[in-house]
């Protein structure tokens, strides 16, 4: 149950209030007539699926019913900041590389699972690096 | 009978049991007595009951063996009628109350006579780990056939036949600082929490708030705990801001700090709630807690050594020994040997003594083992073994004796003679393990910390274990621990809170020597030709066992757990996991922490289906929306049908002449027949209605629907097709230009949510430049549709509207008055047939329902339900979004090509897509008719569809029956279907082959099987 | 502007026409207990209010609102503002949109008013006083009915009086609101108004939870 800042009711509210809409930032093509099947197929279909930081499009229904984005830790299911509808996030997957790195020794004592957490966060940092 | 004598191991004082007053309960069929104050596992020890249960697996006897949670045997059925069975009750936890009746789960006929003992006897080599998944696994189909069995012999308690006679509900709590548990540690954190000015919960699952300050020789400002215990309780209290939930678990802990704790409101009552000044109330609740920090004062659960046949009755943990004799004044035995790893469990040998049994020997595995309460016992003049364990346990029913040897720890091996001890009770220590089940429901992994050998829970930013749980076990750590977790909480809510030694009790400081790390004890013989040497004793699992799966290649911790099936069950490994991680780890040749350790899940311990259903059962299972004529539908005998939430009428049975009451059939054909011949009439309220406002309102219109809302003039009434951007159909509906700027749009009633949230969706994301705004209206309109080729004649008398043909044209919509009441009329039709959707105001439904009525008597006006409407818009072809559509139809897969815009300017939602190459390709389904070769067929609905029934099976399908029906008009069955191609092929047939054999023969049609040219609804 | 939009008093004269609230069927079906003696808990409904939704900009409707209400906009998230006489209220729902509630007659005559002052201005006032009710709620357990129903937290410290929020309430959906210390208002669309009504009834039966008297629902 997660409790999530709405950033137009400007405080926490509980999960049960808002509906998950997926992925966030899909902007629709301007001339979809000028699309390629492939590139409107993308649009219509594919998604991320990261482990770490995802941008996320929420819907505050069972409230204001707007429509807003969250960061979140696909891992710890830490809400990294909410923002208002066209603005952009200000953490990246950046952040949870630093936050893997301060918490790593701690965390290779805890076991196998614990590690490849960080060594996954810590590739997909170098993926988008690259 | 006296009561003395039947609780033959109650002390004649001591402890908190109310000796002045006499419970009586029942266990197994025989009648005991206990004191209010006891739980049911002190009652049964009081009297002397050894026996308790049969073991899951090897079906052998088994006693109490803790005090609390962690019991592992003592899982008893509760209840005394049927209606009020619960499975799964820890006698440890379940207070007594008169005329409690309860029975052993495991125990097939019975817990002293079973038939499954044999089993036991034999011993491993008929059931070795993994032996339900070796035995049982062939032939699969044979698995529900050995379940059954296996099931009934395992025992786990079985669920009321008959209706709870209780209720539960929730309650949803919002807190700064939750407090789990009300030991010293939580105490402590709660008070300083608290005394900042934070709003606290404190929750404990015992009946009495305390932990281990209920049993400790300590005292605190040199009183007796008690006394400390009674100011601090007293002083939460007062406190508005403090909510104390004692008989409280916190079984789940989720995310954000979302708690979920399980209040047992009445379990100490009786069998059932009783009522509360008249009142009734609920047998147990589910609190909901939403906190801003958590701190868990959980404290340790203490871990039994691993030795030989150590699951005999008489076998308990050092600590429960102290518990049952100090908390509620019962020796559980007449002659001690304690096994120990650590000073601490001395103070069950002193604490035995002191009830004046006879302590035979306390054997410490240490060489020289040298704190204060070492000397205390030596003191005591009692027998202090170093060096050694015990070893093994005799004894079948009960404990005889122990078998004592010197051991070497490190080598794991017994290094001199066996010494036998008798004794009946055999207490055992070794060491502590920090309840760190709700750390780890967060997700954290503990670690290992050699300075307490046990697991320390890691935690998430706001969570904070304090005391026992994180490994700090004296009583004045533990208490300033508390202390400063409960100020650093506060702190980090934005509290102002200091701590002020001041405030701390002073707790006289006891010297305790370093313990050892032993976990299973080393035998003459190997471990696997030893005897038993459980480590789970509720999973009956064996140290033995653990060395087998990891001789057959289990390394990894969770796949041992899950072969052997440690730390299963409602025990959650409260007691073993750690002695069966030390188990691998030794055979694997590692380290604990190299081997890892299992997360734990919820729920801690077992919590009631009543308490996670609450209140959402029967009636308030979930909303009934009614429309406001419900009464009238009710008072006309209407059945229902549900569509979502809403109930709607279905068909209105008749009194059939002969006195019976009409069938669904004949219902509906009396109905399909009056609104083709005469009138009838339709509550159509549930249909979404969206009130749109706005200069772009328009524009908006022409990109969310498929075809074209330029030139809908003010007055006029246009049907709407929806897509998503994938071109697959999500809904339709009719819209109305109310005025240049306002249209009035209308959805199925299923989708009026999802409209809304589907229109806001692109307005707030994808073209906010957009002037509108939309608004739900659904409820505030109600919606009648009045049709029939009489619907005019029978509306004339009740309207101040010009219903003339010319004047009121189909597809137009007016304002004015039915029956006194301001109304709009919609000239709309979903049957066919001449209509007028009429929306008023929901508060004068009523009103103008009954003047239609009153007046309609004289057109034997007829009230029709959503089955008529079915057939009636079916003989038309108009379809049902959702039942003739799934999601992969697109408009031009049901032949609508007339309201596709395919030249409107924006590119409007679900263009694009109907030219991906998948839309445009060959042999897609296409919505058509079926008319079956034998009239009186009626298609079933799914039913799949193939082009040649003597294919050999598995056929291709063809498609499938959307919609079918039987129609009085045609009087034949007819339907709708989708059908690979189906526009290309009208005039072939198709076949339907039924599961019971018979293949139905029927032709592709049009879709439009009743006035194909659409005159009537023009008249 | 005035034919742009299909301005319509769909108000029918209570004088003549049988109106049925909400909650009549419910008064009918599930009964109306009197409350306990002691009254901690008390519901009632009050009927044939005018409902009013406002959608548009903060600034140009706040002021509309102070010229023809004299009550403005609430300048908070999450909160009301309520007349002099208590008959009437503005509630903030969303960024652009706000709930207001007035006497039933009144509710055509403001809207007019309204529209005149806004001229031109990109606004939309729908009229949805048949499509919901106002459902009070008194007694000193009132806040202890609202959380064995509602995800939000009511307690009377958090949620003080002037706050209105839209919550979960059960497994519906409400507007609740503290207008003074005494009275929690739950504004419950017409068709959910009977699965609340049950709920509550059934939430508050430990509390003696009773129905007001006065709640007959007849037209004001």
């Amino acid at each position: 149950m997660f409790h999530i800042y709405c950033p137009y009711c400007e405080e926490l509210r509980e999960e049960e209030e808002f509906h998950p809409k997926g992925q966030a930032h899909i902007a629709r093509p301007e001339e979809p007539d000028a699309c390629s099947d492939e590139e409107w197929g993308d649009y219509l279909f594919f998604r991320d699926n990261p482990r770490g930081i995802h941008h996320e499009m929420w819907l505050h229904a069972v409230g204001c019913r707007k429509f807003f984005n969250i960061t979140r830790n696909t891992v710890s299911y830490e809400i990294l900041e909410t923002y208002k509808m066209g603005e952009q996030p200000t953490v990246g997957a950046e952040h949870l590389a630093r936050e893997e790195k301060t918490s790593s020794v701690q965390a290779a004592e805890g076991g196998q699972q614990t590690v490849g957490a960080s060594d996954a966060a810590l590739a997909s940092v170098k993926g988008a690096q690259a | 009978m006296s009561q003395t004598a039947s609780q033959s191991n109650r002390l004649t004082q001591g402890g908190q049991a109310d000796r002045t007053q006499t419970l009586t309960f029942t266990f197994n069929g025989r009648s005991y007595t206990g004191h209010p104050g006891d739980t049911l596992a002190s009652a049964l020890l009081a009297n002397g009951v050894d026996l308790v249960n049969r073991s899951f697996k090897y079906s052998r006897p088994r006693g109490i063996v803790a005090a609390g949670a962690e019991e592992p045997n003592a899982v008893v059925q509760l209840g005394a009628t049927e209606a009020t069975q619960v499975p799964n009750v820890r006698a440890t936890q379940q207070a007594l109350y008169d005329g409690l009746v309860a029975c052993s789960t495991n125990g097939w006929p019975d817990a002293q006579r079973d038939i499954m003992r044999w089993v036991g006897k034999l011993g491993s080599p008929f059931m070795p780990p993994g032996f339900y998944y070796k035995t049982f696994m062939a032939p699969a189909s044979m698995w529900m056939t050995y379940e059954k069995y296996i099931r009934k012999t395992a025992g786990l308690g079985h669920s009321p036949t008959q209706p709870d006679p209780d209720i539960y509900d929730h309650m949803h709590r919002h807190c700064d600082l939750l407090v789990v548990g009300a030991g010293p540690a939580g105490l402590s954190a709660a008070l300083a929490a608290a005394r900042a000015g934070a709003r606290v919960i404190l929750a404990d699952e015992q009946e009495t708030m305390g932990g281990s300050l209920l049993d400790t020789r300590e005292t605190l400002d040199d009183q007796p705990a008690a006394q400390w215990l009674k100011t601090t309780l007293a002083a939460l209290a007062k406190h508005d801001n403090v909510t104390l939930l004692p008989r409280t678990t916190a079984h789940g802990y989720h995310d954000h700090h979302f708690v979920t704790l399980h209040e047992r409101r009445t379990e100490h009552l009786g069998d059932s709630a009783p009522s509360q000044a008249g009142h009734r109330q609920s047998r147990s609740r589910l609190h909901r807690v939403r906190a801003g920090q958590v701190i868990l004062a959980t404290g340790a659960h203490e871990r039994p050594l691993v030795y030989a046949n150590n699951d005999v009755p008489g076998n308990l943990l050092a600590g429960a020994v102290s518990t049952y004799i100090r908390r509620y004044g019962v020796v559980p035995g007449q002659k001690l040997v304690l096994s120990t790893s650590n000073d601490h469990a001395y103070r069950a040998a002193l604490d035995w003594q002191e009830a004046g049994r006879e302590v035979a020997a306390i054997v410490d595995a240490r060489t020289a083992p040298e704190g204060d309460l070492v000397a205390q016992a030596k003191a005591a003049g009692i027998r202090v073994i170093t060096g050694s364990a015990v070893i093994e346990a005799k004894g079948a029913q009960r404990v005889s004796a122990a078998r004592v040897a010197a051991i070497d720890v490190d080598a794991f091996t017994v290094t001199e003679k066996v010494e036998t001890l008798e004794c009946d009770t055999i207490a055992s220590s070794g060491g502590y393990s920090p309840v760190i089940h709700l750390a780890s429901h967060t997700g954290a992994r503990p670690v290992w910390s050699d300075d307490i050998i046990g697991f320390v829970p890691t935690t998430v930013a706001g969570v904070t274990a304090t005391g026992g749980a994180h490994g700090v076990y004296p009583l004045g750590e533990v208490l300033a621990d508390g202390v400063e977790a409960g100020v650093n909480a506060a702190t980090a809510l934005g509290f102002d809170a200091t701590v002020n030694d001041a405030d701390l009790p002073r707790v006289a400081s006891r010297h305790e020597g370093p313990a050892c790390a032993l976990f299973q004890v080393p035998h003459e013989k190997t471990t696997l030709r030893a005897p038993k040497q459980f480590v789970d004793l509720q999973n009956d699992v064996t140290a033995g066992a653990i060395e087998v799966a990891t001789l057959e290649g289990f390394e990894s911790i969770e796949h041992v757990k899950r072969y052997t099936a440690m730390g299963f069950g409602t025990d959650q490994g409260k007691l073993g996991n750690i002695n069966g991680m030390a188990v691998a780890a030794r055979c694997l040749g590692q380290s604990i922490p190299e081997t890892g350790t299992t997360v734990f899940r919820p729920n801690y311990t077992p919590v009631t289906f009543g308490a996670v259903v609450g209140r959402h059962c029967r009636e308030l299972f979930d909303p009934k929306r009614y429309t406001p004529m419900q009464a009238w539908h009710v008072a006309q005998g209407a059945e229902f049908e549900d569509v979502g939430q809403w109930k709607r009428p279905w068909y209105y049975p008749r009194k059939r002449t002969d006195g019976g009451i009409e069938s669904m059939a004949e219902a509906v054909a009396r109905e399909c027949r009056a609104v083709r011949e005469g009138v009838g009439i339709l509550d159509a309220s549930t249909l979404g209605k969206i009130d749109i406002q706005g200069p772009d309102a328009r524009e908006f219109l022409g990109r969310i629907y498929t075809n074209k809302w330029q030139k809908l003039a003010p007055g006029r009434v246009r049907y709407g097709l929806m897509c998503g951007d994938d071109g697959m159909v999500m809904d339709d509906g009719t819209t109305s230009c109310l005025a240049e700027n306002h249209f009035l749009m209308t959805t199925t009633t299923g989708n009026a949510a999802p409209v809304l949230e589907w229109l806001e969706l692109w307005h707030q994301t994808e073209w906010p430049e957009l002037e509108v705004y939309f608004n739900s209206v659904t409820d505030h309109w109600a919606t009648m549709t009045v049709t029939g080729p009489e619907a005019r004649n029978l509306l004339t008398e009740l309207t101040d509207i010009d219903l003339d043909r010319e004047a009121f044209k189909f597809m137009d919509w007016r304002e004015g008055h039915v029956a006194g009441v301001p109304a709009r009329m919609f000239r709309i039709s979903f049957t066919g047939e001449l209509a007028f959707e009429i929306n008023v105001q929901a508060h004068y439904a009523m009103h103008v329902w009954e003047a239609l009525f009153a007046r309609g008597e004289a057109f034997d006006l007829t009230p029709y339900g959503t089955e008529t409407m079915h057939v009636l818009r079916a003989e038309k072809g108009f379809i049902i979004v959702g039942q003739d559509t799934d999601g992969s139809v697109t408009p031009e897969d049901l032949g609508m090509y007339w309201a596709i815009g395919y030249d409107k300017p924006f590119p409007w939602v679900g263009k694009r897509a109907l030219t991906r190459s998948d839309t445009r390709r060959e042999g897609r389904k296409h919505l058509v008719g079926l008319k079956p070769k034998d009239a009186s067929v009626v298609l079933e609905e799914g039913a799949p569809i193939v082009f040649d029934p003597k294919h050999a099976i598995p056929m291709p399908m063809a498609g499938h029956v959307t919609s079918s029906y039987y129609s009085p008009t045609l009087e034949s069955g007819f339907a709708l279907a989708v059908v690979k191609g189906g526009h290309q092929r009208m005039g072939e047939s198709v076949y339907l082959p039924m599961a019971d054999g018979r293949v139905h023969e029927a032709e592709i049609v049009g879709t439009q099987f009743v006035d194909p040219k659409g005159e009537r609804q023009h008249v | 502007m005035s034919n742009s939009i299909h301005v319509y008093d769909a108000r029918a004269d209570h004088a003549t026409v049988n109106a049925e609230s909400p909650l009549a069927y419910s008064f009918q079906s599930s009964g109306m207990p009197a409350p306990g003696e002691e009254g901690r808990a008390v519901v009632g409904e009050r009927a044939f209010l005018g409902h009013l939704i406002l959608r548009g900009g903060a600034i140009v409707l706040d002021e509309a609102l102070r010229e023809v209400l004299g009550i403005g906009l609430p300048g908070r998230p999450n909160s009301l503002t309520v007349d002099a006489d208590g008959q009437r209220s503005v509630q903030w729902l969303s960024p652009d949109e706000w709930l207001l509630i007035v006497p039933g007659d009144e509710t055509f005559g403001l809207e007019t008013r309204l529209r005149a002052h806004l001229g031109g201005s990109h606004v939309a006032i729908v009229d949805v006083s048949a499509g919901q009710t106002l459902i009070e709620l008194t007694g000193e357990a009132a806040h202890e009915v609202l959380m064995k129903s509602t995800v939000y937290d009511v307690d009377p410290h958090e949620f003080t009086v002037g706050k209105g929020v839209t919550t979960i309430f059960a497994k519906t959906s409400v507007i609740l609101r503290r207008p003074d210390e005494s009275r929690w208002e739950l504004i419950v669309r017409r068709s959910f108004a009977d699965y609340v009504y049950r709920w509550l009834l059934d939430a508050g039966e430990e509390y003696g939870i009773g129905v007001a008297r006065e709640s007959r629902h007849e037209p004001q």
